[in-house]
């Protein structure tokens, strides 16, 4: 039976929309407290070498700057590598900002100015005179490859990946075959709002902490651990963050640069990174991949070998899953895999949407489409000969796969059966039509979360937790989850986030926070209606006197028994007869930990199916993506307004990794050349089209409670490599080099 | 090995220019500043009148996060000097609209879910808002080509094409135009069923 206070599933308009129309979200460097001073940061023109002489007397004689921060003047803070390492940090020794005189990549900061206005700041920083001694630097990853390596550890929860059968014998096997290389360049993620720390000095080394970030508490242990500040001295916030994609995983160096400067001058202050300086931490990893593979007449795989080389920082071994996937996504018995790093002078790559898998699906669904092909079938009728119905690489049966409703849905909402296969066989008056498509696959993830659920005397729910809001609809889906479960209108709940004085919650990604948060939601909700039932027994209402948690329901505002629900107390009432101005409770995390210990029964993934149009004018190799169908098969959608968002979302990002987005080094000085948002190419309105998306129904009742599978990342999935096999389609043109600008179709 | 040397000393410094007092007309309030001729409209109005409704996105006229109504026309602030607008009417996104009565794009943009992080979303507003004003766009390509000085990373540009579409369709400002036509006006989501218990 239906109630009003049933949200999950409904499409609904965000809860923090009116702020963020109205301009009222404060994002990290809008903090204006008072007596603020401003940090502008002098970055490095060198990608190696060492710093020879910095001369601030010039600087510092201008009124109004403050000081000058280098490595000369900042005092030793934490010794150990240790201490210097967030959540996510992959294996090595952590980058220390201003830490001595070594210059490890170009734009490194090696000094921060701080004085009364960001102006003054900024011009002086422009006259800081700074000598080094450049030494030779290595940034080309082609001319690395001898030198790479298998890495042994690398970020946690990396496992290396596995090979199984005998990919020589499936290779021999095979009486079609494919063979290439690919590769993409590095990408930054540039959410639109730029890194930027608030630290607002409070007195004896209190501090609140305004940080653009993808978790508080990540943020709070890496600058409680280096500077030595207790919890309560280090409180972190951040309300709204302007975007993320990864780039807020880690913490940036504008953190500890401000942090540091607030203690030194016992001031309030801030640092704002540059568009420029957006260009100067981690970044999706250029890749250099090989696939090859072999069918049998029936156009079964007989082998799949996918190897990968990404470049890695000199100082840690950033580690994704580029080639795992290929082990998963389609059923064969012959897989071999490899994944290798080599060591450049630049920052260490850091988790892009879709980490690993968005580099390895370029390879393997363009290689599907080359071996779909070679093989003569069609790829779609390919992908569904191939179809694993249980997971190879981990030996374990799907918790639930719709896979092939994405196939079907998919391309009935295309028009798919009116595709002819010859390349270059479809037009559309003069313009050249190709029709293409990919998938792919990421793991349904969940992690330990604690949430608060608070209900006070005037019936308002306020549920909090400390994770994040990146744009991908946390406060509208939890809100909307803690609503239905307590059975309150939506406009009676409150979800805070984003302080460390919230309950504990993981990082905000990997697909993960629905799951993670989400389900920590009903449990406290639960847990909070176990002690509502309570107070309601103690009012002597006959009703309720024997009832259990489960004779109960929360809806429509009231607590009701299920077997007569005319049986009810308004749960406003239940918290006034209280005589406390609230009743709440938290869950606990014991269950989710321990569970994370043990081995998993199923393999429990997210998939999509994504069919892409791209129109070319034959003169001028312009690519337009005219149509894009994108089916995803995600568990339970909570919200199907924000979560076709997201995979809008994720399509643009495809569209711009196939056609676009390139951070292109410029070896004689090992530095991104265009590393502003002129030169590095993203889509603008005018470049996207029809996008479609659809959500196939997939009921999991193992994943976790609520059979959420999570939506950051799987909707990117072969969006590049489906607009690549179009483009071949139209144009008998096989790119394998991304992205593919005009001078590769010309 | 070579030596680098950045902001070589002997050039001497720019005498620093004093503070100046500026009056700025902004959402219909008059404001005097007391800032250096250099400050840019954009940091006037985030760093010294606390109108943290502009944003930032790259100080160069790229994005387009920036966006204002100068005398109804839009502007990047960040390209112009805060001093040249003393005789100017301008108008940021808290002028746009109330929490009890959003504009109609503030609220369409919410109806059509037009932003996700929100950084963007004042620019886009603000560019849209300029973009009636100018009274230049009937067709929906024609939207997408004037509304492509702001660049959205979240990627919500077919949701903010339905947003203006709506609003310049309401107020009768549009012309049919089925090339490519993203059938964006409409949104078409179907409640997904939660699992059976």
């Amino acid at each position: 039976m239906s109630h009003t206070t049933d949200y999950i599933g409904k499409p609904t308009n965000r809860v923090d929309g009116p702020a963020k129309v109205l301009g009222t979200a404060k994002y990290a460097a809008e903090f204006n407290v008072p007596n603020l001073l401003y940090g502008y940061v002098v970055s490095s023109p060198i990608a190696k070498g060492k710093i020879t002489k910095i001369d601030s007397a010039a600087v510092k004689a201008l009124p109004g700057v403050q000081e000058v921060f280098t490595h000369e003047n900042v005092p030793g803070f934490a010794f150990l590598d240790r201490s210097y390492k967030d959540d996510v940090a992959p294996g090595g020794s952590p980058f220390r900002p201003l830490h001595d005189a070594e210059i490890k990549y170009s734009l490194q900061p090696v000094a921060l100015v701080v004085a009364d206005t960001f102006e003054l700041a900024r011009y002086a920083a422009s006259i800081l005179h700074i000598e080094y001694e450049e030494e030779a630097h290595a940034t080309e990853l082609a001319k690395r490859i001898d030198e790479a390596f298998e890495p042994g550890r690398g970020k946690t929860g990396y496992k290396p990946p596995k090979s199984r059968g005998n990919f020589g014998k499936g290779w021999k096997q095979g009486v079609a075959h494919m063979e290439a290389n690919y590769s993409h360049h590095a990408q930054h993620h540039n959410p639109m709002e730029m890194f930027a720390t608030t630290v607002e000095w409070l007195g004896d080394k209190k501090l609140t902490v305004y940080d653009k970030t993808q978790g508080v508490f990540n943020s709070q242990q890496y600058i409680s651990k280096i500077f030595g500040l207790s919890k309560e001295e280090a409180r972190v916030i951040s309300k709204y963050t302007g975007g993320g994609f990864g780039s807020g995983l880690r913490p940036q160096y504008q953190l500890f640069l401000a942090v540091m400067a607030s203690l030194q001058l016992e001031r309030s202050v801030r640092v704002s990174l540059t568009r420029e300086q957006m260009f100067s931490f981690g970044h999706r990893p250029e890749t250099l991949q090989h696939v090859a593979l072999a069918t049998a007449a029936d156009g079964s795989l007989t082998g799949i070998n996918h190897f990968a080389v990404a470049e890695t920082s000199q100082f840690e071994d950033f580690t994704e899953n580029v080639v795992g996937w290929s082990g998963t996504l389609y059923d064969c018995k012959n897989v071999e895999l490899g994944y290798r790093l080599s060591k450049l002078d630049v920052f260490s790559p850091l988790d892009m949407r879709a980490p690993g898998a968005a580099s390895g699906s370029i390879a393997l669904e363009i290689a599907m489409d080359e071996m779909a092909y070679a093989a003569g079938l069609d790829p779609l009728e390919f992908r569904i000969r191939n179809y694993s119905d249980f997971d190879q690489a981990q030996n374990l049966p799907y918790s639930s796969k719709a896979l092939r409703k994405c196939y079907a849905e998919g391309a009935a909402k295309f028009g798919w059966e009116k595709r002819t296969a010859e390349p270059g066989s479809m037009r559309d008056g003069k313009m050249l039509v190709g029709w293409g498509m990919g998938g792919g696959i990421w793991d349904a993830s969940k992690m330990p979360a604690t949430v608060k659920a608070s209900l006070d005397a005037d019936g308002h729910l306020t549920v909090s937790s400390g994770t994040n809001e990146i744009g991908t609809g946390t406060y509208t889906i939890m809100t909307q989850i803690a609503a239905e479960s307590m059975g309150l209108p939506i406009e009676a709940v409150t979800f805070v986030l984003g302080d460390t004085t919230l309950p504990e919650s993981p990082l905000q990604g990997g697909s993960w926070t629905a799951a993670s948060v989400g389900n920590s939601v009903v449990e406290a909700c639960t847990k909070l209606g176990e002690a509502l039932l309570k107070q309601a027994q103690k009012m002597d209402h006959p009703a309720f006197k024997d009832a259990k948690i489960d004779d109960v329901q929360f809806a429509n505002g009231q607590l009701r028994l299920r077997s007569d629900e005319t049986q009810a107390v308004v749960l406003r009432d239940l918290v006034q007869a209280s005589g406390e101005s609230k009743i709440e409770a938290e869950n606990s995390t014991v269950l989710a930990k321990l569970e994370m210990l043990k081995p998993p029964k199923y393999s429990m993934h997210a998939h999509n199916a994504v069919f892409v149009e791209v129109k070319l004018d034959p003169d001028l190799m312009t690519v337009h993506v005219t149509r894009v169908v994108n089916a995803v098969a995600a568990g339970r959608i909570i919200n199907p307004k924000t979560a076709r968002s997201q995979v809008l979302g994720s399509v643009v990002w495809g569209i711009s990794s196939a056609l676009m987005e390139e951070s292109v080094m410029d070896h004689r000085f090992g530095r991104y050349m265009n590393h502003n948002y002129a030169e590095y190419h993203v889509p603008v309105n005018a470049d996207i089209h029809d996008i479609d998306v659809i959500f196939v129904s997939e009921e999991d009742d193992k994943v976790n409670p609520l059979g959420i599978k999570g939506l950051g990342e799987v909707g990117l999935l072969g969006v590049a490599a489906a607009v690549t096999n179009a483009i071949y389609h139209a144009t008998g043109k096989r790119v394998r080099d991304l992205p593919v600008t005009i001078d590769k179709l010309l | 090995m070579s030596q680098v040397t950045q902001a070589p000393l002997g050039r001497s410094p720019v005498a620093l220019a004093p503070t100046q007092s500026v009056s700025l007309n902004i959402n219909g309030q008059d404001h005097t500043l007391q800032i250096a001729p250099w400050t840019t409209l954009l940091d006037a109005l985030r760093e010294y009148l606390d109108l943290t409704g502009t944003k930032k996105g790259c100080d160069h006229g790229q994005c387009g996060a920036c966006t204002v109504l100068v005398d109804g026309k839009r502007i990047n602030s960040c390209l112009s000097l805060a001093v040249m607008h003393e005789d100017s009417k301008i108008q940021t996104i808290e002028g746009l609209g109330t929490e009890d009565e959003l504009s109609p794009l503030q609220q369409a943009f919410i109806d059509h879910d037009a932003f996700q992080c929100g950084y963007c979303t004042p620019g886009q507003i603000c560019s849209a808002q300029g973009l009636i004003n100018e009274g230049k766009a009937k067709t929906e390509a024609q939207v997408r080509e004037l509304m492509s000085g702001n660049v959205c990373r979240c990627g919500a540009y077919t949701n903010i094409l339905s947003a203006v579409m709506e609003v310049l369709n309401n107020e009768g400002l549009i012309i049919e135009d089925k090339a490519w036509s993203a059938g964006a006006t409409k949104q078409d989501i179907a409640p997904v069923e939660p699992p059976k218990k």
